[in-house]
């Protein structure tokens, strides 16, 4: 082995074994719950002081790159559901876009199609926000909020069940289509649930946003400047707290998002510092009021304008193969956590591509923790970790 | 757009900074000398009316049985909107111990620090100059470099047949 690339590891091991007698060395993870997954922090400590952390991924890497080069496009969606599984749809949805624009067929899919994809996206979004609110509270020590949306998530999941057939990766959208039409009455207990869900959310800024106790112990904390937020790639979430007014779905315009309307909530700063983790917390928040705004939306263009007829079938525009030329391609989508990219590399004459690269929204979200990190609380260190809200699926990959 | 880029480029950079530019698919790319790859990457990210100051992805890709490594790198100018994609070509050095090189842009963007070491760890390319170019995803002390066309899997890993 060439010394040359053993070089890191040496420095790395010095760092560690040059730790002072007053300074500890103390592992947080991967088995530790407020790390959300297997994610292990080494953190340099002194006393309660941070003083600097070392993050360890790849305990759940499952080579998505690898086993997408070995099957064609239509193969791998199951495998881009198991990235960010909290939002498997979105993921799919990605995926497909990309390979649609590249066989030029993204104009021929039928409205309809576009609406439940966007409709079950949202519903998605929705449940991967939920789940980044209650454990964000959970994080802090309040209990109630993180069964309160496990609670109201639970029907998303059974809605999404009712039309994929399975409860959390579900190889719904496919390229040119989707698996099937949604169920009948499904538009009517979408309805339902959304009647149901409103009141719930202003429960949920009564119990946690305007809490003394987590306002407390998370505005002024892990305060992210824009600057350095763009320098460390962070996206969705992340880059809106801090103020910036990004949002691929208005950006790039993609699928119907350009025929709804929808605002972008970004961080105001109204607790504590701009882009602190209340920010974040809160911009999740108000997303899951503009994705009801979407679903409701939605929900009225399916029922009135795209109705359910005997002969839409949803696999019509389905390719029997997937024939591109030699390009490549970068697709992006904006997902819960981010923007997620696909980079295609595709080859002549077959349908397994050359390479594909995933670009998870989590893995660039969460190299900005050692820079937010550094001389803070051990308890202060959880807050600024639950906001980043990273999902080890696809910080891995 | 590609074109005026490229012409900037050459005027403000270097006049061999811009290899070539490639018009296959939907999205151009241009084609940069690895030598000038730094100095271009903070001209981009700096210049007024460019601007690229989010990195948005870094791949690396194998086009085995052809003898060449291409490293790619997509950017995003987040005040005009706009998207590029650049390319360097590595050419040669398949062994494990002389890797392809290729100079660090982590000090440009500080995203491409992890960018860079997945890059590192499952293609084996090395970045010259990088803080902290250790394996990522896979463990520290695994041999060969998966994402490869002619990786082949080993018969055991420390000392445990994995066959």
């Amino acid at each position: 082995m060439n010394e040359q690339y053993l070089e890191a590891n040496k420095k790395y091991q010095e760092r560690i074994n040059a730790v002072s007698s007053q300074e500890m060395v103390i592992n947080m993870g991967p088995q530790h719950p407020s790390t959300h997954g297997v994610l292990r922090l080494e953190l340099i400590t002194d006393g309660e002081i941070v003083k600097d952390i070392i993050p360890h991924v790849g305990y759940l890497h499952r080579c998505f790159d690898k086993h997408a080069e070995s099957m064609n496009y239509g193969k791998s969606i199951p495998f881009t559901d198991r990235l960010d599984y909290l939002a498997s749809m979105n993921n799919a949805h990605a995926f497909v876009m990309g390979v649609e624009r590249m066989l030029n067929i993204q104009d021929k899919i039928p409205k309809r199609i576009e609406y439940i994809r966007v409709l079950v996206c949202e519903l998605n979004r929705i449940a991967s926000h939920l789940i980044a609110i209650g454990t964000y509270g959970i994080d802090i020590g309040a209990f109630t909020p993180f069964m309160w949306c496990f609670r109201d998530r639970e029907h998303i999941m059974n809605m999404l069940e009712w039309a994929s057939g399975s409860r959390m990766l579900y190889n719904y959208i496919w390229v040119g289509g989707l698996f099937y039409d949604i169920p009948v009455n499904f538009e009517e207990r979408c309805k339902e649930f959304i009647e149901y869900f409103k009141p719930k959310l202003v429960e949920l800024d009564d119990l946690l946003s305007n809490n003394q106790i987590f306002i407390q112990r998370t505005a002024n904390i892990g305060v992210l400047p824009a600057d350095v937020a763009i320098n460390y790639g962070c996206s969705g979430p992340m880059l809106r707290g801090s103020g910036i007014k990004w949002d691929l779905r208005r950006v790039d315009g993609y699928s119907v998002y350009p025929e709804l309307d929808f605002e972008i909530p970004v961080g105001k700063g109204e607790m504590g510092a701009l882009g602190d983790c209340w920010d974040r917390y809160k911009v999740r928040v108000d997303e899951v009021k503009e994705s009801v705004k979407i679903i409701e939306q939605c929900l009225d263009r399916l029922m009135h304008d795209f109705k359910r007829t005997p002969d839409f079938d949803p696999r019509a525009m389905v390719p029997k193969k997937v024939n591109l030329k030699a390009q490549d391609y970068y697709v992006r989508a904006e997902n819960p956590k981010g923007e997620l990219g696909f980079y295609f590399v595709t080859k002549e004459k077959t349908d397994i591509p050359r390479r594909v690269k995933a670009r998870g929204p989590s893995y660039n979200n969460l190299s900005v923790l050692p820079e937010l990190g550094k001389g803070v609380l051990i308890s202060d260190l959880i807050s600024i970790l639950g906001s980043i809200d990273i999902v080890l699926g696809e910080v891995d990959r | 757009m590609i074109l005026e880029t490229k012409k900037i480029l050459e005027e403000k950079v270097h006049p061999h900074a811009v290899v070539d530019i490639q018009e296959l698919g939907l999205q151009p790319a241009l084609y940069i000398n690895p030598e000038h790859l730094k100095a271009v990457c903070v001209f981009l990210r700096d210049q007024e009316g460019l601007y690229f100051d989010f990195l948005a992805n870094i791949t690396a890709v194998d086009y085995f049985p052809e003898d060449f490594f291409e490293v790619i790198y997509n950017l995003t100018s987040i005040p005009y909107q706009t998207q590029l994609t650049l390319k360097v070509k590595l050419t040669g050095k398949r062994d494990i111990n002389q890797l392809p090189e290729l100079p660090s842009v982590s000090e440009v963007w500080r995203t491409a620090d992890w960018h860079e070491r997945e890059a590192y760890d499952l293609m084996g390319v090395f970045f010259t100059d990088h803080p902290d170019l250790r394996r990522i995803l896979m463990p520290e002390d695994w041999v060969g470099y998966p994402l490869r066309k002619d990786y082949e899997d080993p018969e055991t890993y420390n000392n445990i047949p994995v066959k």
